[in-house]
């Protein structure tokens, strides 16, 4: 009671019930999702998508052009689910993340996962591996990176949030500095560019074969974090506290990180690496429901589906040429950050 | 009700406290009085089971408390801690209701009965009326009562606090003492508490414990036990009772 509140008043007044925020947070997915298959350089009718969606799943009779089919399930169908589902997995870790730490600047990314996998891909790209070798080393070096720094933290006597966070800084400045070694010897023609533009994130090389290899893993991740929402909100009032309502939250904590780490770095195997989701979504969700994980997770969850949809649109339609779209998660993540901290809403610690 | 034997803690070489013995009886507030750094709060978390000490043994209810499961634990003991680390802005309810926690299910969430707990207690503490603000913005009155409320509604038959009246000022501090006595008049709880100001303890323990580094200085009814001599021994100070209207006030000496 020494310490200041987080925040104020205002901030946690929410301004939904649960049930309002899925419900329209549902139908704008739904819109949005029809939008963005409509979306692109050969515009189609959102009816017609409607139409042809609701011909895959019901039989109906259908005059649709088998050129409109193909742009919509085989070219934008796989971009398109993968943003949902990258999005959700993003926000749903994020918010975990941030209950685990109880800290509300905090991500799956502060533990080196993004360094990590920039790190694995890089050296894929290296070796001359395909598309499919570097997914897997990103996936892989992300565990990694993860695992190094709690296995850091755990040589101090008594690990905390503090020493977790110094030890992925100091893994993350090693992977970083290593894909800095990694692009000074690539082949500046071919390589180079092929590391630079997965560092910096995109959704336009996503085949169904990566949604249909990633969905499953993620699906089952994300049920069984929202199952634990509950104790999400146990464990965010510390240790001792946790211990004293029958918890163990050694045990819990591991098998959440467990949780969030594999939802993110199956996202950033497919994606590259897209930075502020898992930040900027769980602060908008307790705005709008308020700090109960029982609502916040859920609310987290359909709003980063959306939010990278959204931007994932923007990415490919502002200009001619594709913006990355980790350029653009971060453009608009900062000032957001720079404006919640103007307003002493947060303690930075 | 709780049996301590023979208890030894130490941090590597530095004992805390050495030996130490003594029983906790049902239904009674017993208080732990001693100078800063006399190993209080640490004899608190033995008995939460927060820390494990070096020797001796813990009965509570008869059973060694090393064969509890934490689960077991939670539904026996609840505790106000002395520092709450602020965490998210939950609501008042919401933090009286995570105090349901030890009999829920990993995968399940508090029901409608675990809710209606949780509003009885806010009732029985009086801040029903603060259900709804965010326990980050009421006073630390009203913490340690949100506090108090939680653990009442983890309904369990002993209570630990330490240092109820910490941080609080002369009304609040008057207030949870009195509260915590009325619901230990009602529900035959088990309190236990550590406390600096011994004329509170006069006024509102069955019995103390005086304990200063390493040694019990005396243990028994408050009146008896809260004497210049044990004063002097505990906190090094001299000191006088004066009966005033029938009570005893403790005086410091001096200008």
């Amino acid at each position: 009671m020494q310490e200041t509140p987080l925040y104020t008043q205002r901030e946690t007044k929410s301004l939904l019930t649960l049930g309002q925020a899925v419900l329209i947070l549902t139908v704008l997915n739904v819109i949005l999702f029809i939008i963005s298959l409509s979306l692109g350089r050969y515009k189609i009718d959102p009816i017609i998508v409607s139409k042809a969606i609701l011909g895959k799943v019901f039989p109906l009779k259908q005059t649709i052009d088998d050129t409109v089919k193909t742009v919509i399930f085989d070219i934008r169908l796989p971009r398109v689910l993968a943003a949902l589902l990258i999005g959700a997995s993003l926000s749903q870790s994020g918010a975990a993340y941030q209950g685990i730490f109880d800290n509300p600047l905090v991500s799956p990314f502060i533990l080196g996962l993004s360094s990590g996998a920039g790190f694995g891909a890089a050296l894929a790209i290296l070796i001359g591996g395909n598309y499919l070798v570097v997914e897997l080393f990103a996936f892989i070096f992300s565990i990694i990176a993860v695992l190094l720094s709690i296995f850091i933290s755990r040589s101090q006597k008594s690990p905390n949030t503090v020493t977790l966070v110094l030890s992925g800084f100091i893994v993350s400045s090693l992977f970083t500095s290593l894909i800095s070694f990694f692009k000074y010897y690539a082949d500046p023609y071919t390589k180079l560019p092929s590391i630079v533009f997965w560092l910096m994130g995109s959704l336009s090389q996503i085949s169904m074969k990566d949604v249909i290899f990633i969905a499953p893993i993620i699906i089952v991740s994300l049920i069984l974090l929202y199952l634990l929402r509950w104790k999400l909100n146990i464990l965010s009032l510390g240790n001792e506290e946790a211990t004293l309502l029958g918890e163990n939250p050694a045990r819990l904590r591991s098998i959440i990180i467990f949780l969030s780490t594999l939802l993110t770095s199956l996202s950033v195997s497919i994606s590259g690496v897209i930075g502020w989701v898992g930040l900027v979504i769980p602060h908008i969700g307790r705005m709008l429901v308020g700090p109960d994980f029982r609502k916040l997770l859920p609310v987290s969850t359909l709003l980063g589906a959306f939010y990278l949809l959204l931007i994932d649109d923007l990415a490919r339609s502002i200009s001619a040429s594709e913006i990355p779209i980790g350029i653009l998660t971060a453009l608009i993540g900062t000032p957001f950050f720079i404006y919640l901290i103007r307003r002493g809403k947060y303690r930075w610690s | 009700m709780i049996k301590i034997d023979n208890l030894t803690f130490g941090y590597f070489d530095s004992e805390i406290f050495r030996n130490l013995s003594f029983e906790i009886n049902e239904g009674e507030i017993f208080t732990i009085l001693g100078p800063n750094g006399s190993g209080k709060t640490t004899l608190l978390k033995c008995v939460e089971r927060l820390l494990s000490p070096k020797g001796g043994n813990i009965v509570v209810s008869g059973k060694d408390l090393r064969d509890y499961s934490l689960k077991e634990l939670g539904r026996t003991i609840s505790s106000v801690p002395q520092i709450h680390k602020i965490s998210f802005p939950y609501t008042v309810f919401d933090m009286v209701l995570m105090g349901r926690n030890p009999y829920l299910d990993f995968f399940s969430l508090p029901s409608e009965k675990d809710v209606k707990i949780a509003l009885e207690a806010l009732k029985e503490v009086g801040i029903y009326h603060l259900k709804d603000m965010p326990y980050t913005d009421i006073s630390g009155g009203e913490l340690r009562l949100t506090l108090i409320a939680r653990v009442l509604a983890q309904n369990t038959s002993i209570v630990i606090l330490d240092e109820p009246t910490a941080f609080l000022d002369f009304k609040n501090e008057f207030l949870v003492l009195n509260k915590i006595r009325e619901l230990r008049d009602k529900k035959n709880l088990t309190v236990l508490m550590t406390m600096h100001d011994p004329n509170q303890a006069l006024r509102f323990s069955n019995r103390v414990l005086l304990i200063k580094k390493r040694e019990v200085v005396a243990l028994g009814k408050p009146g008896e036990v809260l004497t210049p001599d044990n004063l002097r021994k505990l906190y090094d100070i001299e000191a006088e009772l004066l009966q005033i209207a029938g009570n005893t006030f403790i005086y410091p000496k001096g200008n």
